[in-house]
């Protein structure tokens, strides 16, 4: 597949979901599901996604959905990936989880399910800070970018969730951008061929917590790739690629600033800050080249 | 089948069973022995039940859960500070109406560190919509487990169940256990919300106030069915096993003058108590509360009654003694006795009968 018009035309999120304008969040899961297919359960911990699938009775979403607990998505696909797995289901099973869910508060489920060699997927989708309350700091919240916990900007570095999984040795991983939906289907199709536990982080630009207007998410998140501070990859059996769309940001990135100044959280950010910023990425940009030409 | 077991073999020998399909546990003191039975059931495939080995109880209940809501059949066990660290997910196990089954070996909480025996752990889970058996022998520990599967599955109740076993003074000691001929005691599960992938729902989204308070109404309301459930279970259990349960353990209580009311193992020493007391002339009696979710309705009308609580709600009193008075309006003699495994004898408890002073709190050893 080459094109995105090659993507199914099945819905599996209906159209009134409970998402803000501009969300990138809920446009990924719509093409998560197109790859997942109908035999697909999906887990959700306390998240953005808990309130955009709606109020009860009704639902958004064309596949069957469990909401857990905050720390619990991964444990809670453990055991239902089991117990499917048991009845001789094939049934993906598919964790759908914000960053604090997976960085902060769940990362100890999911550690454990990684461990197990569980056979589900995990995908946290990034908006860098918890959403669902408001926009608080999470682990995932960026040097400088301002939260509602952090009114002068936050004074550490992102916290590096990859490299944290990365440690499990799974079978899959990858990182993903609500930009580039195509990227997303072809990599959620492929880990789903694979059994064990997979991972996707998706970078999830979010209007009302980083401060721009939505009908730039797109752009948001083209920046991010195109300024390397994001960058596009997959992990197969330990073996890193880098995704077409983050290939030119390898080689020239655009300059950092130019992603960050259309977020109001940086707004107030000092010189300092943008350079140590700048240098991290052009650090991680050279450790994942590193690593894709086998150096490390 | 006659054989000797200790209380955690007599519940894992019962779970092996039953069978479930997904037992998710995590190691604590002193419930480890039941998860490691399972483990080699599953090792030794005498059993075909997937057996996942959670790095936390939080992800036990979570994973058991998870599971659950397939349409399995479920099984954790655990203890103590394990128990306490499920919190979150016991009310969600309730609340998500699924029949899991658990073993709580009753222990204490630290700190200081203290694996003995104590019923603060269970009752400090009494809220969340699980209902509660407390057992008193080896036997019946298996016998429970086994009743219990049937009493979580029950269209009337979906539930889920939690047995528990004093540390130690069960979990530990051995007694002849007389295994089942199980048959079809405990039918198929059939869960009917379990997920259909071809009839997909959202289990557990936002819920506004007014269908919220209907599905607390709901739980409630199974709670009370659960009394009829928990009797005709007992009842068959008896027809076709020939050992009788009910809410409560009755040991010469027609006739007394003055009932000790306990849970767990001390009700086994009570009975001895009141064969030792009567012996002097006093008309004692002894009522083990069994069943603690759904409270039972107790017949202590006319009778001067001592309560042994083995927990304690700070700022209040004993649990037991408070709920009996809550639902009876009797005014007992509570003794608190036996926390973090503190030593009770029947002597011990033939003097809390003797010195009863009704309507009076006494801390057994310290506040004599």
């Amino acid at each position: 597949m080459s094109t995105i018009s090659e993507i199914p035309k099945e819905e599996y999120i209906k159209t009134c979901t409970a998402a803000c304008a501009g969300c990138s969040s809920s446009l990924c899961l719509r093409y998560v599901l197109k790859a997942a297919g109908p035999d697909t359960v999906l887990v959700i911990p306390a998240c953005c996604t808990s309130v955009i699938q709606g109020v009860y009775p009704n639902t958004s979403f064309n596949v069957p959905v469990y909401n857990i607990a905050f720390a619990a998505a991964a444990a809670c696909a453990s055991g239902m990936s089991k117990a499917f797995r048991s009845a001789g289901k094939k049934t993906n099973v598919i964790a759908y989880a914000g960053d604090g869910g997976t960085v902060d508060i769940g990362i100890q489920s999911l550690s454990g399910a990684f461990e197990r060699g569980t056979d589900f997927l995990y995908i946290c989708y990034d908006n860098e800070a918890y959403g669902n309350t408001g926009m608080q700091r999470s682990g995932a919240t960026p040097l400088g970018a301002v939260t509602t916990t952090t009114p002068g900007g936050k004074g550490e570095f992102k916290k590096d969730l990859d490299r944290i999984v990365a440690a499990h040795n799974p079978p899959y991983m990858a990182t993903a951008c609500s930009a580039y939906p195509l990227d997303l289907y072809k990599k959620v199709k492929k880990a789903l061929s694979i059994e064990g536990p997979k991972f996707i982080h998706i970078l999830a630009p979010c209007p009302p917590g980083w401060r721009y207007e939505s009908d730039r998410t797109i752009e948001m998140g083209k920046l991010a790739v195109k300024t390397g501070s994001w960058v596009l990859w997959e992990r197969e059996y330990g073996k890193l690629t880098v995704s077409g769309p983050s290939k030119a940001a390898m080689k020239n990135p655009l300059p950092l600033e130019e992603y960050l100044k259309g977020q109001g959280r940086f707004k107030r950010v000092t010189p300092e800050i943008i350079n140590e910023l700048q240098q991290a990425v052009i650090k991680n940009l050279e450790r994942v080249r590193k690593e894709e030409e086998g150096i490390c | 089948m006659l054989t000797i077991a200790t209380g955690n073999k007599a519940v894992a020998a019962a779970v092996k069973q039953a069978h479930p399909s997904v037992v998710a546990a995590y190691p604590i003191t002193p419930q480890t022995e039941i998860i490691e039975q399972v483990a080699n059931f599953v090792a030794r495939k005498e059993i075909a039940t997937e057996y996942i080995p959670v790095e936390s109880e939080h992800s036990a209940m979570a994973a058991c859960i998870g599971a659950s809501v397939t349409g399995v059949r479920t099984f954790t066990a655990t203890s103590s500070h394990g128990l306490l660290y499920m919190h979150e997910m016991l009310h969600w196990a309730a609340g998500a109406r699924l029949p899991i089954v658990m073993a709580n070996v009753n222990r204490a909480l630290g700190p200081g560190w203290n694996t003995w025996a104590e019923h603060t752990d269970a009752f400090s889970q009494r809220d969340t919509g699980w209902l509660q058996v407390y057992v008193g022998t080896v036997q019946e520990a298996y016998d429970v487990t086994l009743m219990a599967f049937r009493i979580a599955e029950d269209e009337r109740v979906l539930l889920p169940v939690m047995v528990n076993l004093d540390g130690f003074s069960l979990s530990h000691i051995m007694q002849s256990l007389d295994t089942v001929d199980l048959g079809d005691f405990i039918p198929p599960i059939r869960l009917p919300h379990a997920i259909d992938v071809n009839n997909p729902m959202g289990y557990g989204p936002m819920t506004g106030p007014a269908d919220y308070f209907k599905f607390r109404w709901d739980i409630e309301r199974s709670m009370r069915d659960a009394r009829d459930v928990i009797r005709e279970t007992e009842e068959e259990f008896a027809r076709r096993f020939g050992r009788k349960y009910g809410p409560t353990e009755d040991y010469q209580c027609e006739d007394a003058d003055v009932v000790v009311v306990s849970m767990g193992t001390l009700g086994k020493e009570a009975e001895v108590a009141v064969d030792i007391l009567r012996k002097e002339g006093i008309k004692a009696g002894s009522m083990r509360l069994r069943w603690f979710r759904p409270f039972p309705d107790l017949d202590l009308k006319g009778k001067e009654v001592v309560v042994i609580d083995r927990d304690y709600s700070f700022g209040f009193g004993g649990v037991v003694a408070a709920s009996i008075k809550a639902k009876t309006g009797i005014e007992c003699y509570n003794v608190i006795a036996g926390l973090g495994g503190q030593e009770v004898t029947y002597d011990d408890i033939a003097d809390f009968v003797r010195n009863r002073k009704i309507g009076e709190e006494m801390w057994f050893g310290v506040s004599e």
